[in-house]
């Protein structure tokens, strides 16, 4: 009897409409779904900044059309965005080493850096932001 | 009791490991330059390329390069095994990741050292 109540098929969570509207996902694991999420992305994003990064090197002409380039709204926006992406990236990486060294691991203060994470991360974007633009 | 099947010693613990190493490793290069960058001169072609001229930035930035490579193996392989269930898929898509990345090591260094 008891054999059959483990063997239940209990409910998983592994998608995204689960994730946004069946279950209340705790602070902590949004930091890590968006530390998953801004990995992903600056990835995908990696041959659009080498292009830049080509261009930019390549000579003095490649360098302006590349400082036009960044201006355009669209350009500067996807940069932002980068930009929060490698900010969170960097922030919720560290929270997590200091994660595998114990450090932080109770409730409270997990909760605490998830909240300094996303705020510091925000920050830093909107710092580099007002620093572009 | 646990009849664990022991396939390849230290594998899982090898990427953990690099995983945090190269990670350290790209924080450093990434705070270092946006410094450089943010206190020095403004941004014009002649202080863009003379910078990237220097031999201890190619070299640096290689390493950084290198790592980051590292690095995005083992988190994009991670993402792969947790949501890409079909074996072939799967396998097909690390190919095409590691291509990628093995791709823009090469066009790094080519920019590096024109």
């Amino acid at each position: 009897m008891s054999n059959a109540v483990v063997k239940r098929n209990r409910p998983k969570y592994l998608n995204l409409t689960a994730l946004l509207f069946e279950i209340r996902l705790p602070l902590p694991g949004w930091v890590s779904i968006l530390h998953r999420a801004s990995g992903l992305l600056l990835f995908f994003a990696m041959v659009w900044l080498l292009f830049m990064l080509d261009r930019s090197l390549a000579s003095e002409a490649g360098f302006e059309s590349i400082r036009r380039y960044t201006g355009l709204p669209l350009v500067k926006l996807s940069l932002i965005v980068l930009v929060w992406a490698y900010c969170h990236h960097f922030c919720a990486g560290i929270r997590f080493l200091f994660l595998d060294l114990h450090k932080g691991i109770d409730k409270e203060t997990s909760r605490l850096t998830s909240w300094m994470v996303l705020a510091a991360s925000l920050a830093l974007t909107a710092f580099f932001g007002f620093k572009l633009w | 009791m646990v009849n664990r099947v022991v396939v390849g010693a230290h594998y899982g613990l090898r990427d953990w490991l690099a995983q945090r190493i190269t990670a350290v490793i790209i924080a450093a290069y990434s705070v270092i330059l946006v410094v450089a960058l943010m206190t020095g001169t403004p941004l014009s072609y002649a202080v863009w390329k003379d910078l990237f001229a220097q031999g201890w930035m190619r070299v640096a930035t290689l390493l950084f390069s290198v790592s980051l490579a590292w690095h995005v193996w083992v988190g994009v392989r991670d993402i792969l095994m947790d949501y890409i269930k079909p074996d072939g898929l799967r396998l097909a898509l690390q190919v095409f990741v590691l291509l990628a990345i093995a791709s823009y090591l090469g066009w790094t260094v080519q920019i590096l050292w024109r």
